[in-house]
């Protein structure tokens, strides 16, 4: 869909250069905010099929999400809790570490199936669920690793503070939690990481919802103690004057 | 020929036009303008398509008829409005008219609201009601997405609330958490020892028992949620009118029970909604009033001739909901508690919570019975933070020994003086008003569920959801309170 708006929004340019009233070419910021408008905006604006058609779009790509994100929890009899967090987090593109083996990931999965036998009372000791879709209700897979020790959700778009304030079940094992890229965790997530005692590393560099990051580095830094907050600066954000040199007025001045 | 010379001459007379005002000082640009603005205005209400009006503007009134009036523009009538949109079974069914007295919402509850939620409730529909609504800010970028807008963020805090009890209150409080676990709340109780390990600024001195709320409880922007479902119920085809509702106009019909008694049912089929700063009135026709107006929802009760009649009957049974000032003031203490501080409730009822990152502390008190102050005005009253507010914050928090107030704020509790639980459904007399109002300082937080609630009454006549038949309007005749015991 991205290639064909783009052109929707040339057409759009120039209809609006020429003015809707016919006031000629003023540059008023009136007029800048209507060439901001492109063809389908406007076509909806005065079309209900236009207008349905797009809400119609916009929730299959939700439910896409929510599919992606359905319930494993049924299998948990069957094949016990590990192997089914970790089914759930290679089915995103993830990848998995069981204790004393090493990294699964998504393309090793058929390996993983013919041997998952053997996994099933093996722990998971750390996942990697950089860049997957993970939300709200998936956490309920991933919540079944009870000993998880390391946790990366790098750049997930849908991880936001509530999912934050679900992480608590592991706070007996987890000691690493990587947050960094994710764009809707704000400071108020990360309050919520104070149920984590156990955590040394915690890494909250380049979140862009949090308001002002040197300040909520050092908040966070008095809340764990025993953790190592990677991320900030406590200097970002902050106003830096430009160095003035101290003027010597008992020297003469040379002319 | 002739078309040429008209022109000529209009062309000249144009000219000759704007040299002589230019003459008289006034810019001719302006005045051209505003006059082709008339002219387009004129022609455009000629058009077919749009409303007929050579005399006025009537664009200010609400419409003449609509199947909807939902009384009241708070979060609790646009939740009413959002659902019964989204529930109606063919696109554009129903007609909502949305009437709001203030567009400003100055004395609104739900502006002035501190925006908390929590399940920490004594009964189970109102945990049930709360679950709901987080479910629902949880997903509202779903829930309230309109094409082309920008996504909400309600800057939710998922810190929880801590409800502190005495020796003679823990045993309530573990009966409490038990009914909420079963709800589905995720409630945890923490003994003084392990609060003392958790939260270190507290003073444990007086606490036996603490419940501490772990998921889907905390604070959020309650403008920002106002404001969403304004925008979506918009986008929904709802109407909105700035007005005040003045009488209600109903036809009565007598009919004899079963047992033989005589009873008269009103229907309303007529609303007046007056204008703003004039005598202007607009008759509405509707099938359906919602009253949603919060803390004057008694009034509006009134003036449907709801309470009219001798007392002890069910004529003569008013809505017991009145407005009850509330104050918030906010302090800065350099020395508070952490960023972990959730939303903490001491026994005698103070709360405090947390306000950005910058050490700010809101709290307030809900006063007793005795000393409430007078909901005429909105001002605050400073000296009840001095005397009542601070003491019992700074035993509790010792740190708050040290703070500087930095202002303060008043609103109104829609206050349900029979129960303090909201009232939801249709009148048993009045056929068809409903309530959803008297949540006495919680219905911001159930806001969804209510909506919800009232809609599936209006649409398939039972509660399908969560059943809130308790919360009926009857219970006022027949005297059976379901009393919240936990109030904030």
């Amino acid at each position: 869909m991205a290639a064909p708006r783009t052109s929707l929004r040339l057409v759009a340019a120039i209809w609006s250069t020429r003015g809707i009233h016919g006031r000629g070419g003023a540059a008023t910021p009136e007029g800048s905010q209507k060439k901001g408008k492109t063809l389908l905006q406007f076509l909806s604006d005065r079309f209900y099929d236009v207008e349905f058609l797009r809400e119609y779009f916009l929730q299959r790509q939700m439910l896409k999400v929510h599919q992606k994100n359905r319930s494993f929890t049924h299998m948990v009899e069957q094949y016990g809790p590990y192997i089914v967090g970790a089914c759930f987090i290679l089915d995103q593109g993830g990848m998995v570490k069981f204790q004393n083996n090493d990294w699964i990931g998504p393309k090793e999965r058929g390996r993983f199936a013919l041997e998952f036998s053997k996994f099933q009372e093996v722990s998971v000791e750390a996942v990697d669920a950089s860049g997957c879709a993970i939300n709200y209700e998936g956490l309920d897979n991933l919540l079944l690793l009870r000993n998880l020790q390391s946790l990366s959700l790098r750049h997930c778009p849908h991880v936001d503070d509530w999912c934050l304030s679900r992480l608590y079940p592991l706070a007996s094992s987890l000691q690493e939690l990587s947050l960094a890229g994710c764009p809707h965790i704000s400071e108020r997530g990360l309050a919520c990481l104070h149920h984590l005692p156990n955590l040394r590393k915690l890494d909250i560099s380049d979140l862009p919802a949090v308001s002002n990051p040197g300040l909520t580095q050092i908040l966070m830094e008095e809340m764990l103690p025993n953790c190592e907050i990677l991320g900030a600066s406590w200097a970002q954000g902050l106003n830096v004057e430009p160095e003035e040199q101290p003027q010597d007025k008992a020297s003469p001045v040379h002319v | 020929m002739l078309r040429r010379v008209l022109r000529l001459a209009s062309g000249r007379a144009l000219v000759a036009r704007a040299l002589s005002t230019r003459r008289g000082g006034s810019t001719p640009g302006e005045d051209r303008d505003g006059k082709v603005s008339e002219i387009k205005k004129k022609i455009q209400s000629i058009l077919p398509g749009e409303p007929w009006n050579p005399l006025y503007d009537t664009s200010h009134l609400p419409p003449e008829r609509s199947d909807v009036v939902i009384v009241g523009g708070g979060v609790l009538g646009l939740s009413v409005a959002y659902w019964l949109k989204k529930l109606e079974n063919r696109r554009g069914a129903i007609q909502v008219l949305v009437v709001e007295r203030d567009h400003t919402y100055s004395q609104a509850s739900t502006a002035l609201s501190i925006g908390g939620i929590r399940q920490q409730f004594s009964l189970p529909e109102n945990i049930q009601l709360s679950l709901f609504s987080a479910n629902f800010l949880r997903n509202i970028n779903e829930y309230l997405a309109v094409v082309d807008a920008p996504p909400l963020d309600l800057q939710f805090n998922p810190l929880g609330y801590l409800l502190l009890a005495s020796e003679k209150g823990a045993a309530t409080m573990e009966s409490n958490v038990k009914v909420q676990r079963q709800e589905g709340a995720k409630v945890c109780l923490m003994s003084p020892e392990q609060l003392q390990n958790k939260f270190p600024w507290i003073n444990t001195k007086g606490v036996a028992l603490a419940s501490y709320g772990m998921e889907n409880e905390g604070w959020f922007d309650p403008w920002c949620l106002l404001q969403g479902l304004r925008r979506k119920v918009q986008s929904m085809g709802v109407l909105f009118c700035q007005g005040e509702v003045t009488r209600f106009i109903s036809s009565s019909s007598h009919m004899k029970t079963t047992s033989g008694k005589e009873v008269t049912l009103k229907r309303i089929y007529e609303v007046h909604v007056k204008m703003d700063h004039s005598m202007e009135y607009q008759p509405v026709e509707c099938a359906l009033v919602i009253n949603a107006a919060g803390a004057w929802s008694g009034q509006v009760a009134e003036l449907a001739g709801i309470g009219k009649g001798p007392p002890g009957t069910l004529q003569g049974t008013r809505l017991p909901v009145e407005p009850r000032k509330r104050y918030v003031y906010l302090w800065h203490c350099p020395q508070g508690p952490g960023l972990e501080a959730p939303l903490v409730t001491d026994m005698s009822g103070a709360y405090f919570r947390r306000e950005g990152l910058g050490n700010n502390y809101l709290g307030g008190l809900s006063p007793i019975e005795e000393e409430e102050p007078n909901p005429g005005n909105l001002e605050v009253d400073y000296d009840f933070f001095q005397d009542k507010v601070w003491p019992p914050l700074a035993q509790r928090v010792p740190a708050f020994e040290t703070l500087k107030v930095r202002s303060a704020w008043a609103g109104y509790y829609d206050y349900n003086t029979f129960d303090q639980n909201g009232v939801v459904g249709p009148h048993p007399l009045v056929v068809n008003m409903y309530f959803a109002a008297g949540f006495s300082g919680h219905g911001l937080q159930q806001a969804p569920g209510v909506g919800r609630a009232v809609a599936e009454m209006v649409l398939e006549g039972h509660f399908q959801t969560i059943d809130l038949s308790p919360f009926l309007f009857s219970r006022f005749y027949l005297g059976e309170k379901i009393q919240e015991h936990i109030i904030i």
